[in-house]
């Protein structure tokens, strides 16, 4: 069996895609790959299709040992392609939902079943070739035992939160099996790309996942800067970082506190939720908007930051530094708190490894990974930073690394505000006419996000936006197996998957 | 914990004033909610939020209204887990296709009098998402909308503008 080397070298190369390689390979070669990734030689990245005339499902992959990224094409004239699902679960729900857009058909895939089409559109294959549609019901899978009982969660759930259906089946309090069926938020992002301009392009990616807007706004910028070869000026990196940080702050914070909350811990929820808040004002202070939104464009960004914006970020990493400590002290203390969160919801390091499963989710059972590292972006390489890997897996590790990750968080603001390069923070370019294709790769607060994109005559022909929630959807439900069902809360906020980035 | 506990009683609230709402939104809910029978409502409204395909921006500035700053609770405003326990729905997003049924069935699950606030710029017509095949284009073409607060997305203070206009219209 060829290696993934061998693979790339065997396909012919898009000359137009940059910064990695993009190869059209042949359905050998497509199945050769898929075979890496399930021996464990390769992780995936992503797993999405193309319509049109030339219709085609690409992977992008990064190597386990060279840690190189890439991305495989398969034209699919027969609308069929040899199914990666098959040998490498991470690919099923990709590949399900590839088929309920497009109409692709993977070959070999375990699980038929539609994903994200609940039968409520007006059509099947809306990125495809439309055609009526065809609602049929949907069965989850079965359970076999005695004294089991069903209960289904959602769409709709108790709290403020987004809408998802989770089917349990359990034995007394403990769950048997948890199958989740999402798409409830579907809007079809993909679909409103289609001949956009980047303007608009930048806004729908930034409304992918409102709680990662700056995440996704550099993601889709980087995409389109790879595509048209534009170079940022350094403050533009620094200025984006800045706000990446400040959103990964506010985020992580607010979700030690949820976390804590979902264990009745109301107290920590009370106190990390002012923390929150002091980010979110900080960042309007700063950058004109609580979350950041619309602050990233491609060349650099909207806002600049002065001396007085400078004082407030100091000023704030101060005030955290003085009150998270003794936050982290009373979560590790209490020991009512401990009994909820340390050996619930384990996720095994091999299969957090499988499944490439990104962010706090696989750091927290021993994967050692971070985009900001690894394929990594400015301005990352010139800071000092560590990335936190702990090994239990449970709730409690899924904490810890938030914690180390605040701690990181601030004193990368602190370095980047020492080195703030001075000049433009933005690059001028024109995009009219031109074409070209982009990927990027940014950490946001959850993991890896993935963006795909290809430009024709200055606007967008197509872009997919991959959430990092694709590759921790998946354990959650082997997470909670065998818990009892009122750590769900607490299991679920843990992981904080994204439903609209998921959705998208 | 002890000690957080007391420094929280030494330290004196966080909690700002109220923002006063606007003349429009007080004028435009009157007109609305006439027909209601205000006066049993007492001074208190029990919330329920439906996520009907927000991107979550606006979830998360309305789960801010409940921190120390703004502490929604002292308005007599309190968010509640069931729709049968509700006064007002709270919705967000353009409303997906996927989740029109669900939107459908909570209001009809939700007792008279009951009042609809549409919250961000998707929930008015759809906002950024407005012509794509999975989504229907504003909360006001699934269940009638008794108020629209505006923003992408609207910040806590914008939000209890509108949520404590809606409080004053429903006593009054």
């Amino acid at each position: 069996m060829p290696s993934l080397q061998n693979i790339l070298a065997q396909g012919r190369a898009v000359e137009a895609h940059r910064p990695w390689p993009r190869v059209t390979v042949s359905a050998d070669l497509w199945t050769a790959a898929a075979n890496e990734l399930a021996e464990g030689r390769a992780t995936l990245l992503g797993l999405w299709g193309e319509a049109g005339t030339g219709s085609s499902v690409h992977m992008a992959l990064i190597g386990e040992d060279n840690r190189d990224t890439s991305v495989l094409s398969l034209v699919c004239p027969e609308m069929e392609f040899p199914s990666v699902g098959k040998r490498h679960a991470p690919a099923i729900r990709l590949e399900r939902a590839l088929h309920s857009l497009f109409g692709l058909r993977p070959i070999g895939i375990p699980d038929p079943r539609p994903w994200l089409d609940l039968g409520f559109w007006d059509m099947q294959f809306p990125l495809g070739a439309r055609s009526a549609p065809a609602p049929r019901p949907y069965t989850f899978l079965p359970v076999e035992g005695e004294n089991l009982h069903q209960i289904p969660v959602g769409p709709v759930h108790a709290g403020i939160i987004e809408p998802g259906h989770f089917r349990f089946t359990a034995a007394g309090e403990t769950v048997a099996r948890l199958e989740e069926r999402l798409g409830y938020v579907h809007k079809g992002i993909e679909s409103l790309m289609a001949g956009a301009t980047l303007e608009r392009g930048a806004r729908l990616a930034a409304r992918t996942s409102g709680d990662s807007t700056v995440a996704y706004g550099i993601a889709f910028a980087r995409a389109v800067e790879a595509a048209l070869k534009i170079e940022l000026p350094p403050r533009a990196h620094y200025l984006r970082a800045l706000m990446a940080e400040l959103e990964r702050l506010a985020n992580h914070l607010g979700d030690i506190g949820a976390i804590c909350n979902d264990a009745s811990f109301v107290l920590l929820h009370a106190h990390c939720g002012i923390l929150r808040e002091l980010v979110l004002r900080a960042a309007q202070s700063c950058f004109g908007h609580r979350l950041m939104m619309d602050r990233v464009i491609p060349g650099g960004v909207t806002t600049d930051l002065g001396s007085p914006g400078v004082t407030t970020l100091r000023d704030l990493i101060r005030r955290v530094r003085d009150r998270f400590p003794l936050l982290v002290e009373l979560y590790d203390n209490t020991a009512s708190l401990q009994d909820r969160t340390a050996a619930t919801g384990i996720l095994d390091g091999a299969l957090a490894r499988r499944f490439g499963a990104p962010g706090f989710v696989g750091r927290a059972s021993g994967r050692d990974f971070d985009a900001r590292k690894t394929p990594g972006y400015p301005p990352y390489p010139g800071l000092d930073f560590t990335v936190p890997v702990l090994t239990a897996g449970d709730v409690n590790a899924r904490v810890w690394i938030r914690i180390r990750e605040v701690e990181q968080s601030l004193a990368l603001v602190e370095q980047m505000l020492e080195r703030l390069p001075q000049g433009p923070i933005a690059a001028a370019f024109d995009a009219a006419d031109r074409n070209g294709e982009g990927l990027a790769l940014v950490e946001g607060f959850r993991g890896d996000v993935l963006v795909s994109l290809r430009l024709e005559a200055g606007h967008v022909a197509r872009c997919h936006l991959r959430d990092p929630s694709w590759f921790q959807w998946p354990l959650l439900e082997v997470a909670i197996e065998g818990n009892i069902v009122a750590d769900f809360p607490l299991c679920n906020k843990s992981f904080n998957c994204s439903y609209s980035g998921h959705d998208s | 914990m002890r000690r957080t506990l007391f420094e929280s009683l030494t330290h004196g609230p966080l909690t700002e004033t109220a923002p006063r709402p606007q003349n429009s939104g007080i004028a435009e809910l009157a007109a609305a909610v006439e027909r209601l029978a205000r006066r049993r409502l007492g001074r208190g409204l029990a919330l329920r939020h439906v996520d009907a395909g927000s991107c979550n921006g606006c979830e998360l500035e309305i789960h801010a209204l409940s921190n120390a700053f703004y502490d929604l609770e002292r308005f007599g405003l309190r968010f509640v887990a069931s729709p049968r326990h509700a006064d007002v729905l709270l919705v967000t997003g353009p409303v997906t296709k996927n989740m029109r049924e669900a939107l459908e069935r909570t209001y009809r699950a939700t007792p008279d009098p009951k009042w609809v606030v549409a919250v961000g710029d998707c929930a008015r017509d759809g906002g950024v998402f407005s012509g794509s095949y999975a989504v229907v284009g504003g909360v006001s073409r699934v269940v009638p909308v008794d108020l629209h607060i505006a923003g992408c997305p609207p910040s806590p203070n914008q939000l209890l503008e509108g949520l404590l206009a809606l409080l004053e219209v429903s006593v009054s």
